[in-house]
């Protein structure tokens, strides 16, 4: 069993299609942690130490996001910044997230097609989350295959409920994994 | 005075102990009344006889208070948002019903006047009985709840027609005269007047009420109001009420369409909740009253005698009403559960039947064996209503169907507000216009009749009226906020209301503003889960403000306000707890003060504070960098 937190960001949920569904996927799973941020922190006032506790509890921890102009949301980066502190998060005293596994999943307007080289956006997803990934990286922590759904302006009821159970069947096999929390180290 | 004192007990000891006894079993309030009457009367008792009648008529002026109180409902925008439902289903009903009723009371042999004067009575459902139901099972917000209203909102107002037409359809020319009800009355001083001078009279008097009910009412009762004795106020409520009553009968008008005028005429006046509030224990007193009488005037014996017939008429009354009601829904594409809930919820006759019922009698519009055979079915056929409803529940909600999926949103169809603001100062007044700006409608009452008149002349929906009354609350419409915000900034008064609140509408949640430090440890001590304190805001905005202009840069000196206001809001909690123990208290805020300059000095080197840490590179630079520049300067 793992413990899974999922950090989601998204500034106007309200008008939200596709990550207010795959959030009411898993928001109530048992042993999912649901932190909503822009929820939280209205003001981008991230409490630190309530942040940092929370990281140190839990095995896998979910970035959920919409994808804004190629990058996170505003406040995830606002988390990054104030949360992942030198000396806790990395540096060389810096062990606390050691082993613990990030895995993105993002939803994007663009479609497959439309990343990539030579394509339309020039670059491809992998690409785009280059920093996010060597943020991960250098906080000694695993990086999982981002969980991706593409071209959500197209996307009708079907396809959203479709994505939603998808992201649900993945984070359910985080928790059910013994592997993952072994893993760590 | 004997026999009144004697007369007086019987009847509130019945109601005492019937109603309660009623509402235990799910009957509701007025089948109470009407089994107290019944229990009283002479067929069972037989404690009050003869002087039924004398009291029915008396209690009569329940009907015109009622009226009033219904016309201080009907503001003119809801009246607006309804019309749909109102003219198209309740006009349909209305008139659907009475042809239905009229043709089978033709086809039984009836004069085609009884048949379609007992058609308009029997048109009439029960308000008293539909709301209760309806709203004690949270079925208010459904399909069919709005419907149901919309048709008893119509048929409320459908009486006061109906009342003038009744006597048009007379068996013999001009009968008594009838108390409580419309008509030309005996007494009228425009008896021997020709008709054009006649009708002069009567557009002058409702002109009279008009003007006055919109210039002089609400001057005096804001005169009434500054001197702040909730006796007068009342009186002149009352005053109000039966004066219009007088004035309406002196120039041969119905005073329920008078007094009913004069509550549609108040119902934009910021007295409305205040006024509704201090006529409805005596609408409430003389309606039960009322349905007493009309419980110990069931003629059992006839009942006895022509059982067949009573039982024949209460089945084909409730089949015809929910025929006509089921094919309304149908037009009117309601679901199929739906529409049975809204056919079996009106299919019952109501207390208006009654009025009508008695009125129609007095003005020989109805036979006494034909009007004694209708009370006694529109009785029989209320009392089988909440079975109705609870067999529907059982048999058809069963599938958890759109009753309980009401989830969707919706207007409140009575026009009421999901938050009440108890103090409309300059604090509620921003709260109220942040939550209108945002779509929420708000409900506000003040204590100063001078700032509600200043208020409204500003275009603001505000009422007068003093929260602390349980009554007004309710009538503010308690029942169906959500929220009321507590702004008046008396810590005292507001903590007694505070408790008020969570005793008689555990549902409300409840914010206040608190005055100062001392303030908010009173608040969250009396259990107020929401308390917001005046000035903290403002303040350390005008600190950011000073640091700024002493040098310091914005987001710095704001992030500065953001922590401090995190750790002010942490100790207050804390010292909430003791803030009675002077001395635990002032060593505990000492050691708060302590705290909190600690985590906000930035560290010697100038650099951030420790919350913001992860902002300053200097750990970096000494990790990382070949040389710290701290350590050249
Ligand atoms: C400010 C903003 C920036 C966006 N930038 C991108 C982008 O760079 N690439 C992309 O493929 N979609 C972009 N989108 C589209 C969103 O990713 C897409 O609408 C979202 O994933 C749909 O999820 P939702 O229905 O939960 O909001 C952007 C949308 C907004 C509002």
């Amino acid at each position: 069993m793992s413990r899974v937190l999922i950090l989601f960001a998204h500034p106007a949920l309200r008008t939200s299609r596709v990550q207010r569904a795959m959030a009411d996927a898993v928001r109530d799973l048992p042993g999912v942690t649901f932190h909503d941020l822009y929820e939280a922190y209205p003001d981008f006032d991230v409490d630190v130490p309530a942040e940092q506790a929370r990281l140190s509890a839990h095995d896998v921890i979910v970035l959920q996001h919409p994808l804004y102009w190629y990058s996170v949301p505003p406040l995830v980066k606002q988390w990054f910044d104030l949360v992942l502190e030198h000396g806790w998060a990395y540096g060389s005293q810096g062990r606390a997230l050691e082993g613990k596994v990030l895995q993105v999943a993002l939803s994007a307007g663009g479609r497959a097609q439309a990343y990539g080289p030579g394509s339309f956006n020039g670059y491809s997803i992998a690409q785009f989350l280059a920093p996010v990934e060597a943020t991960v990286r250098l906080c000694r922590m695993r990086w999982a295959e981002p969980f991706t759904v593409m071209g959500t302006h197209m996307m009708g009821a079907a396809d959203i409920r479709e994505a939603a159970a998808r992201y649900a069947a993945l984070v359910r096999g985080y928790v059910e994994s013994d592997a993952v929390a072994a893993g760590g180290r | 005075m004997q026999a009144f004192l004697v007369a007086a007990t019987v009847y509130l000891a019945a109601a005492v102990v019937a109603v309660p006894v009623a509402k235990r079993m799910g009957l509701g309030s007025v089948l109470g009344y009407l089994i107290a009457g019944v229990v009283i009367g002479p067929s069972v008792l037989g404690f009050v006889g003869a002087e039924g009648q004398d009291v029915m008529h008396a209690a009569e002026f329940g009907v015109v208070m009622m009226l009033f109180v219904v016309g201080l409902e009907l503001e003119p925008a809801l009246l607006w948002r309804l019309r749909g439902a109102l003219a198209g289903l309740g006009g349909l009903q209305v008139a659907g019903t009475a042809a239905a009723v009229g043709a089978a009371g033709v086809a039984f042999g009836l004069p085609w006047r009884t048949a379609l004067a007992s058609g308009l009575i029997l048109a009439m459902s029960s308000t008293a009985i539909v709301l209760q139901s309806l709203q004690e099972r949270g079925w208010m917000k459904t399909d069919a709840g709005q419907k149901s209203f919309a048709v008893l909102l119509f048929q409320d107002l459908a009486v006061i027609p109906i009342l003038a037409v009744l006597p048009l359809l007379a068996l013999a020319p001009e009968g008594a005269a009838a108390p409580g009800g419309g008509g030309s009355h005996g007494g009228a001083f425009v008896e021997h007047l020709p008709g054009w001078q006649r009708a002069l009279v009567t557009i002058g008097a409702v002109a009279l009420l008009v003007g006055v009910g919109r210039s002089v009412v609400p001057a005096a009762f804001r005169l009434i109001a500054r001197a702040r004795l909730r006796e007068t106020f009342t009186a002149a409520a009352l005053l109000l009420v039966i004066g219009i009553a007088v004035l309406m009968q002196f120039v041969g008008l119905s005073p329920a369409l008078g007094t009913f005028l004069g509550g549609v005429v108040l119902a934009t006046s910021e007295f409305r909740h205040e006024l509704e509030s201090d006529i409805e224990p005596f609408k409430g007193l003389l309606l039960g009253l009322f349905f007493i009488a009309v419980g110990a005037s069931i003629d059992f014996p006839l009942i006895g005698r022509e059982l067949g017939t009573v039982l024949g008429l209460v089945a084909g009354l409730v089949l015809l009403k929910a025929a006509v009601l089921y094919a309304l829904g149908t037009g009117a594409r309601m679901g199929r559960d739906q529409r049975l809930l809204f056919a079996l919820a009106l299919a019952q006759g109501g207390e208006f039947c009654f009025v009508l019922l008695s009125f129609a009698t007095q003005n020989r519009v109805l036979p006494e064996r034909v009007a004694g055979l209708l009370v006694a079915t529109v009785a029989l056929s209320m009392a089988m209503t909440p079975l109705l409803l609870v067999a529907w529940e059982r048999f058809v909600a069963t599938r958890a169907s759109s009753a309980t999926d009401a989830g969707r949103p919706h207007d409140d169809v009575h026009g009421e507000h999901a938050v009440i603001i108890v103090g409309f100062g300059d604090f509620g007044s921003t709260v109220g216009r942040y939550l209108n700006a945002n779509g929420v409608d708000t409900t506000v009452l003040d204590l100063d009749s001078d700032r509600v008149d200043v208020l409204r002349r500003l275009g603001l929906r505000v009422f007068y009226g003093d929260a602390s009354r349980e009554d007004l609350l309710r009538s503010a419409g308690a029942d169906t906020a959500k929220l009321i915000i507590l702004t008046s900034g008396d810590t005292e008064a507001m903590r007694t209301l505070a408790g008020r609140i969570r005793h008689a509408f555990p549902h409300l949640t409840i914010l206040a503003r608190a005055s100062g430090r001392v303030g908010a440890y009173e608040l969250i001590e009396a259990e107020v889960p929401h308390v917001v304190r005046e000035s903290l805001d403002s303040a350390l905005h005008l600190g950011v403000e000073a640091l700024h202009l002493l040098g310091v840069r914005r987001h710095e000196a704001w992030r500065a306000a953001q922590r401090f206001r995190r750790h002010d809001d942490a100790t207050l909690r804390e010292l909430a707890k003791v803030f009675r123990d002077r001395a635990a208290h002032l060593s505990l805020a000492r050691e708060a003060i302590r705290d909190l300059e600690q985590s906000m000095r930035a560290d010697a080197t100038g650099g951030v504070p420790p919350d913001d840490g992860a902002w300053d590179p200097e750990s970096l630079r000494a990790e990382f960098g070949a040389r710290p520049p701290s350590a050249t300067g």
